[in-house]
Parts: structure tokens; sequence; C-alpha cells
């Protein structure tokens, strides 16, 4: 009865292992060793994708073990990104102000520097002040704090509203399209103070390291992304497992059974969707550095809503489905859209897939909610089942 | 004797239609009540309106030693007050195993990061196998229960209900759907369940509240009609012709 936390829960070996290995394949073969088998870029798109498979994770806990079907996590996500990417901004421009104008025969004031910082962020805007929410901007520390604090602040405010009222269901998803929407609509202003729809590029920079090549940059993000992947594996699994999983998944089943043997359903809904969310926001905060840039459209509806189709493709209700779908979704995706899939050519019709991608992507979502209710994942149920 | 839960004057209207209508009705604290009445008769809304689903326009809902009213509380603390409800249809969590079923009902803290952070113990293991042995699913504890037969699903949410320590437990046609040989089993682990608590039992079934052998309230349009024993309440004529009338008529 009092078996170990791995023995009950298997797939937390296997996830971090198989992560460990691949983390260490991929080194080798980047251009960091010299190898040069795996280019920078694609070295970023495997890190970007780890930090998806963090973001589906979070979803998967989120709807398919809570039953809450959010469509707005990408929000959480997004607002990561743009925590990190206004420190990783303002210090870069810092650094670039403060050498060009070392160059005057007269010391610069921090006025004159604060200014010029100031002038190159906000040029674009036509602006060249400050918005308030850049007040901490120069302090990694403050604005990696925000990374975490805004995502929570928004999901504890958000779901306290929603669930105190008893959304539930489509409703509640639409709740959260809305939620999101609203952000990516606030994002597109011009005096919204993140640079409207110019978002905020130059990310891939990190400030004081200009002389690191971009290929061991490249290195560290990603195998910090694979270590964020594993202590959310980690931690989502201990979350699901045991009595929290138990009453989670009651909720997911039977709300009000739930509630009439007298735990607080509302509690435990809003726990699980700030403690998805904060992770949704460090998954974001990992991935745009290795982007390069983040802008508005990052936050529209529509990326939500990809987030559930990768979790449902991988099989919802088990964590290594959503790594599954969303590493193998997102991967095939950049390269049905990057132009690496050929062209089929039907004589009266070429089948581009940058077009036809989405029309793919859309059935095989309709068959496999429709024939394998599992998922990808659920494949494995199948070799355990010969095992046995 | 002090009352365990006092129903008063209690009223609730649906779009107009009066489901419960000036309603008082009292229970003691270990006692066997059986709750009859036709359809509409406001039997389930009654159960609502104890355990904090429906909120009624007017009276009193007064529980336990202290004297609280449970009007205003929400339904997770009137649970946590110790009222127990067994629903209809057997809800029980079908993707999981009858175990962790009852382990989600043991009287254990309720909050989120209590739960978090719960560790199994020997003595709630020892609870849970008390109880599998009372619903007589002992061996079964390992299964989903979603595999379960109609019958062992009932029996398990009364085990669930069982678990949870309740004051009061209400209970929601349990029979419904049994076999003869289960309902003599359901009516036994009722009838000792009733020994330290009180127990609640809404039915239809006649025969199933003969076998019960207690005190009988018969609803009808939101109010008591009769309480007495059952053959007292059958051979009232009113409730003959509310009731037992109308299935000749």
């Amino acid at each position: 009865m009092h078996r170990s936390f791995f023995a009950q829960n298997p797939s937390v070996l296997w996830v971090i292992a198989t992560l460990a290995v691949f983390t260490v394949a991929v080194t080798l073969l980047s251009e960091v060793t010299g190898v040069d088998v795996i280019s920078t870029s694609f070295v970023k798109t495997l890190g970007k994708t780890l930090c998806l498979c963090l973001i589906a994770i979070a979803m998967d806990v989120v709807w398919g073990y809570c039953g809450i079907l959010s469509l707005g996590h990408f929000a959480f996500f997004g607002i990561g990104g743009y925590a990190i990417g206004m420190w990783l901004m303002y210090a870069r421009t810092e650094v670039i102000v403060i050498e060009s104008l070392a160059k005057q025969p007269i010391p610069a004031t921090p006025s004159e520097i604060s200014d010029a910082i100031g002038n190159q962020i906000f040029g674009v805007v036509g602006s060249s002040n400050f918005p308030w929410i850049w007040a901490f901007a120069d302090s990694l520390i403050l604005q990696l704090l925000m990374v975490i604090l805004v995502p929570s602040l928004l999901a504890l405010v958000f779901g306290w509203l929603a669930f105190r009222s008893r959304v539930t269901g489509v409703y509640l998803s639409i709740l959260t399209q809305a939620m999101t929407l609203a952000l990516a609509l606030y994002l597109f202003q011009n005096d919204s103070g993140l640079r409207g729809n110019n978002g905020l590029s130059g990310l891939q920079n990190v400030p004081g390291y200009g002389n690191v090549s971009q290929a061991t940059i490249s290195i560290l993000f990603f195998v910090a992304s694979a270590i964020a992947l594993g202590a959310g594996y980690l931690l989502f699994a201990w979350i699901v497992s045991g009595k929290m999983g138990s009453v989670v998944k009651g909720i997911r089943d039977n709300e009000a059974r739930v509630r009439f043997l007298g735990y607080h359903v509302e509690s435990y809904k809003l726990f699980i969707f700030t403690v998805t969310a904060i992770v949704a926001g460090i998954a974001g905060a990992l991935y745009y550095p290795q982007a390069g840039i983040i802008n508005p459209g990052e936050v529209a509806p529509i990326a939500s809503i990809y987030l559930a189709v990768w979790v449902a493709i991988g099989g919802r209700g088990r964590l290594y489905g959503a790594v599954i779908g969303a590493a193998f979704v997102s991967l095939l995706s950049s390269w049905f859209t990057g132009g690496g899939a050929p062209n089929i050519n039907l004589g009266f019709y070429v089948i581009q897939w940058t077009d036809w991608w989405l029309v793919l992507l859309g059935l095989s979502f309709v068959a496999i909610t429709l024939f394998f209710p599992k998922g990808i994942g659920g494949l494995f149920d199948l070799l355990v089942r010969k095992q046995s | 004797m002090s009352m365990l839960l006092e129903v008063s004057g209690v009223s609730v209207t649906f779009d107009g239609f009066r489901a419960i209508n000036n309603l008082s009705i009292n229970f003691a604290k270990t006692e066997l009540r059986a709750i009859i009445g036709p359809n509409g008769a406001g039997k389930t809304t009654f159960m609502d309106i104890v355990t904090g689903k429906t909120k009624p326009d007017e009276g009193r809902v007064i529980w336990g030693d202290r004297n609280i009213s449970l009007l205003g509380m929400s339904e997770s603390q009137i649970a946590r007050e110790g009222i127990g409800r067994k629903f209809q249809q057997p809800t029980v969590f079908e993707a999981q195993t009858v175990r962790q079923n009852l382990a989600i009902a043991l009287k254990t803290p309720r909050g989120p990061f209590a739960v978090l952070w719960h560790k199994k113990t020997k003595s709630n293991g020892a609870l849970i196998e008390a109880v599998a042995e009372q619903i007589g699913l002992s061996d079964s504890l390992t299964r989903v229960a979603g595999e379960l037969s109609h019958g062992q699903k009932q029996w398990l949410e009364i085990g669930m209900l069982l678990a949870q320590k309740p004051r009061l437990m209400l209970v929601d046609e349990p029979a419904a759907g049994m076999t003869a040989e289960e309902r003599e089993k359901t009516t036994d682990i009722l009838k000792e369940a009733a020994k330290t608590r009180a127990v609640v039992v809404v039915e239809h079934d006649m025969e199933f509240v003969r076998r019960l052998n207690c005190k009988v309230t018969v609803l009808h349009e939101g109010s008591v009609l009769a309480e007495g024993s059952l053959d007292h309440v059958t051979s009232n004529q009113t409730v003959i012709d509310v009731y037992l009338g109308r299935a000749n008529a």
C-alpha cells in the first residue's frame, strides 16, 4: 500500500531519463562542441519545443486532470515572456547607450542616459518616456519575480471571480478566451507601454554577455528549458498523484459529489488554475529569449486553442501524453509550415503545405477526438497491456 | 431530547411553483427515518435545502448541539458539519479504485494544502478496510469503481458517506435498481448505520420502507401530511387519498 512515489508514477523516471539523454545528445552534437550536426537555430527550435511541452503539461493538469478547459493559458505564457523581455531589452539597450555615449567628450548624466534608453526603446511608438510598468525593468531579480507574480495574480483574480460564480464548461472556456483576447488587445495598443504591435525584440541577446556566441547561449537556454520541463513534470506528477490527484480527478468527473463530501471545490480549482498559470509563465520566460521576439500576436486566442489541440492529440489525463503531443505537433507544424515538407502536385492542383497544414492538423484533431480519444499517449496502454 | 436537525416553517418557490410549503420536520440524534411521498412532493428539494444546494425563501434550519443555522452555509461547509448525502443515481468516482473512493471521503482535513501534503496512515487504511467490510466490498478495494455493478456502486456511495462519519445521512432512493437480495443487504447497512447516527431515507418502494421498520414521514405538496409507523400512515385516509389512492385511480 505504501508504494514509493516513483513506483506509482513510472513515467516520471522515464521522462526525466529521456530528457537527460536528449539534452546531452543535443549538446554534444551542437556547434558548441564543434561537431555542428545540429545547427544553432535548430537547437533553439528544440529548446522552444521543450518550453511548449512545459506549458502543455500545465494545460494537461488544468484540463485533463481537473476538467477545466482553459483556452487562455497562453496569456500567462506571454506575460512570462514580456516580463523577462522587458529586462532583456532594457539592460541590453542600456549597455549600447552607455557605450555610444562614452565616446562623447563630456560624460553623460544619468537622466541623459535614461532619456537615450527611452528613445531607443519607445521611439518606435513615438515616445521616449518610460511607462510605469517598466519601473523594475532594470532589475533582473524583480523581473524574474514578475514572471511568477503577474501570472499568479491574474490567475487568482480571474479564477476567483469565475469559479466563485460557478462558471463551468464551455462558458468558462469562452471566458478564458476573452481573457487572453483582452490581454492581446491591450498589448496591441501603442500606449500600453509595451511597444504595441512591435512587441519586444532582440531578446536572444543576453545583456552583459555580448561576446558570448549565440551557439553557447542557445545551448544554455536549451539546457535550462530541459531542466524546467523535468522539474515541472516532477511537480505536476506529485500534484496529480496521491490524495490531491484523487480530489482533482473527482472534481473533473463529478464536481457535486466532491462538494457534498465537504471539499471546497472552488479552492481546488483556483489552486490548480494558479499553479498551472505560474508554470506557463515560467515556460514563456524561457521560450521568448530563444525566439528572440515577442509581440501581442503571441497571446492571440488561437494560441491557447492550439495548446488544447496538442494536449488532445497527445492524450489528456496523462502528463507524458501532453509532452508527446506538444513536441510532435509543434515540430511537425514547423516542418510543414517552414517549407520542409515537399508540395504534392496533383496535376490540376498543387497542395502547398504552408496553406494545407492547418487543414491536416484540423482533420487529425477531429479524427483523434472521434477514434482515439486517448490520443498518442494511449498507445502506451497497449504496450503495457501486452507485457502483463 | 434535543434534536439533531430542526427544520421549521421552510418554504421555497421555483418559478411560481411552491416546491416546499411551510415544512417543519425534526430528526433525533440516532434514528432511522423514511420519507415517502408521491412525485413532486418535495422530497429531493427538502434534501437540497438541508445540504445547502437550494436556499429557501423563508424558514429556519437549525443544526446540532450548538443550534447553528445551516442557511447561508455552503454545501461543503454543511458537509463538514456532518451531513452526508447520497444521490439518487449512484455517484462514485468511476475512474478511481474503490479504495481511492473511500479514501477521498475519509474524515480528514479538507483544505487544498492539507490534502497536497496528505500522507497515508495505517489508521486511515484500517478505517477504509472497516468501511469496505461493512458495505461488502472488501474484495473489491483495488477494483476501478466504474467496473462495479449498479448495486455495488450504491453501496460504495453509502460507504463513502460512512467514511465521512456524518451525524446525519440523507439517502436518496438507495434501493433503486437493486435485486431483492441486494435490497436486504442495503437494509442491513442502513439499520446498522442508524444505531450511532440519524439516517434519513427517501424511498418510493413501500416494500423496502416496510423492511426498514422505522418511523415514516409522508410528504405531500411540500409539507408533512402524516408521520408515524408505516401501518399508521398507510391507514390514514388523507394519505390513502393523495398517495395510495392515486395509484388505484
